[in-house]
């Protein structure tokens, strides 16, 4: 009973505070706009527009109002689906966007198919074999690959596998805006392999320290000491009492991809949002920035409440013991 | 050098801890051939980034023949051939760490000055004022660094200052959430309350009591942020925003040198590839190495791993 109140408190908790973290977000990214250095409508109009064009976009975009009036406005309009219009294409924001967000979606899609699988396998086997040439070799390999940027990585791959030694794969992708990613599968086993080699060394140390620590505990010794068969226990007592954790790590992968994304894109020309985001910084298309920043917070602030849920869930000592 | 400081920072107001523990650690540490390679190469990189213009055949921006030519073929004599503009492949190469490490080194201090503040503050008062500390951690942490810096140079662009600002301060939370965590037991130990009961200043207690008994982790930690500060600051000039365009700089090297590696001259990529990774992996491998001394792993093998 007091406990199922202690976990409402905690998910409402959790909740408000990840409601506060976005309404602050969007507090900063708005004041990008009231912060610019020059008129926006002068800036998308260019320094030799005349005045009565400069004034008709200013009313246009409601520069006149106050900065309350504009926030409410803008905010509305994210809300209800209407984020309005990119200064640099002069075309809805979302029919920009929406091509990307499915290009990106898929990238993120495949990397974590690929890295998700393999930092769990990575983590517990090098756990289990802890301390022997295999741990040693994969652990010192990963510890390398988790210090390198992630663009050095993917101008890595793109000089061995594409350009110089091997030209067995495209240096960038070519996605036919029609058909989708999927047209492309060949220009996607760069980008993809640069997300899962920057994420795999990343959570695979995670998932092997929570292994050795479950390990080393007192059922999985009880489990042994029965007579379970190392596999039974490897994969039956100890790899789910690690997984609290585990979903915590696959969270910080979402949001890891959620920035590696912009670096990735751009390095292969991929046309996803990270690449917009980029592309936008450049011309100073703030309302497109405005809306991918949120759209990127507010994948992490999710991804994370769902981590911080979810590991509740299934820990049972977490359960009991609720602040 | 950011190692040191905060070693040195205090030789040891309360005896038996103080003094042991940090130099302990690096003691340990470079016991460990990780941590003596990882040096080296940092050292080597180092003396290139910050010396390397010293010894550069041409100037920064002189032109010594068409863009991306092989050596051999370009009007004056080079090593490495030429890059994009026509620019020296090897001055470039010597010029372009200068910026990215410095900015790195400083933004990494500023995190570690002020994350360190805050982490002692929220562990030695704990209730309302280290709830408003940590949230405001939180919402930080809410936005991926490289987003943040994106968001301020679209503001104000890409100066040295702001990017150093920007990647420091969203530095600060991972910081400050180690300290915490590491300071959170020193306080209840005896000797605190011994100097509280001495009437010693709140700020000597941060200094003098807890900072020497979490130099450990908080030093694993600076390392860290170092590697990643490298890893974001040439990132962001990889995509293009460096206080001047016209300058040389790892990272925007390798982004306007991309199209030689097609034609002929590849090595104005792979050589500052090489260089950031070596850099990053250098300073990686002296964290790893702090970090297995702070932890212990292998003080009883005396570090022949």
């Amino acid at each position: 009973m007091s406990n199922n109140r202690g976990v409402i408190r905690f998910i409402a908790r959790r909740l408000a505070l990840g409601l506060f973290t976005l309404f602050v977000v969007s507090l900063v990214v708005f004041a990008a706009t009231q912060l610019l250095p020059s008129d926006p409508a002068q800036a998308i109009l260019g320094r030799d527009a005349n005045a009565v064009s400069v004034a008709a976009l200013r009313t246009k975009l409601g520069l006149n109002h106050t900065a309350f009036y504009q926030y409410t406005h803008w905010l509305k309009g994210m809300l209800s689906g209407n984020p309005g219009d990119s200064f640099n294409a002069q075309i809805p924001i979302l029919s920009y966007i929406s091509d990307r967000v499915v290009n990106s979606l898929f990238l993120l899609f495949l990397a974590s198919v690929v890295s998700i699988p393999m930092s769990l396998w990575f983590g517990a086997y090098s756990a289990r074999k802890r301390d022997t040439l295999f741990d040693n070799v994969t652990s010192n390999t990963m510890l390398a690959l988790a210090s390198l940027p992630e663009f050095v990585v993917g101008i890595i791959l793109v000089l061995v596998f594409s350009l110089r030694v091997w030209h067995l794969l495209p240096a960038v992708s070519t996605i036919d805006i029609h058909k989708g990613p999927w047209s492309d599968m060949k220009g996607m086993v760069l980008p993809t392999a640069t997300l899962v080699i920057g994420a795999v060394p990343y959570i695979s140390r995670v998932v092997r320290a929570s292994m050795i620590e479950v390990l080393e505990s007192d059922y999985v010794e009880m489990a042994r000491l029965k007579g379970a068969p190392e596999k039974v226990v490897l994969w039956r007592h100890a790899l789910p009492n690690a997984l609290g954790p585990v979903f915590q790590v696959i969270a910080l992968n979402i949001a890891y991809f959620a920035a590696g994304v912009i670096v990735v894109e751009a390095l292969f020309n991929y046309q996803g949002i990270g690449g917009a985001l980029r592309d936008s910084v450049r011309v100073r298309d703030i309302p497109v920035i405005q809306f991918l920043v949120m759209v990127l917070a507010a994948v992490y602030v999710v991804t994370n409440l769902a981590a911080d849920l979810a590991t509740v869930l299934v820990t049972p000592r977490l359960r009991t013991r609720m602040r | 050098m950011t190692a040191a400081d905060v070693t040195a920072a205090d030789p040891g107001t309360t005896p038996e801890v103080a003094s042991r523990k940090p130099p302990g650690v690096i003691r340990v540490a470079y016991r460990m051939w990780r941590t003596r390679v990882g040096t080296l190469i940092v050292a080597l990189l180092a003396a290139i980034a910050l010396f390397g213009h010293l010894i550069a055949p041409y100037g920064e921006r002189d032109a010594v023949g068409l863009p991306f030519t092989p050596a051999g073929k370009t009007r004056k004599h080079t090593i490495f051939g030429s890059a994009k503009v026509g620019h020296d492949v090897w001055t470039r190469f010597l010029y372009g760490g200068k910026p990215i490490l410095i900015a790195a080194v400083l933004a990494t201090v500023l995190a570690l000055v002020l994350g360190t503040l805050v982490g002692l503050v929220a562990a030695y008062n704990r209730g309302k004022l280290d709830d408003v500390l940590m949230r405001t951690m939180d919402v930080i942490l809410a936005l991926p660094q490289i987003i943040s810096a994106l968001i301020v140079i679209s503001m104000f662009g890409a100066t040295t200052i702001l990017i150093i600002l920007t990647v420091g301060i969203s530095t600060v939370p991972r910081i400050a959430r180690v300290t915490r965590g590491a300071a959170i037991s020193v306080v209840e130990r005896d000797f605190v309350a011994a100097a509280e009961s001495l009437g010693e200043s709140r700020f000597r207690i941060l200094r003098s009591e807890l900072l020497p008994n979490i130099a450990a982790p908080l030093l694993v930690e600076a390392n860290l942020r170092l590697t990643f500060s490298i890893g974001l600051i040439s990132g962001i000039a990889f995509l293009g925003f460096t206080p001047d365009p016209g300058a040389a700089n790892w990272g925007l090297m390798i982004n306007e040198n991309r199209q030689g590696v097609l034609g002929q001259n590849p090595w104005g990529v792979i050589l500052p590839v090489i260089a950031i990774a070596m850099l990053t992996i250098g300073t990686g491998l002296v964290g790893d190495g702090l970090s297995r001394a702070a932890a212990g792993i292998d003080r009883s093998k005396g570090g022949d791993l």
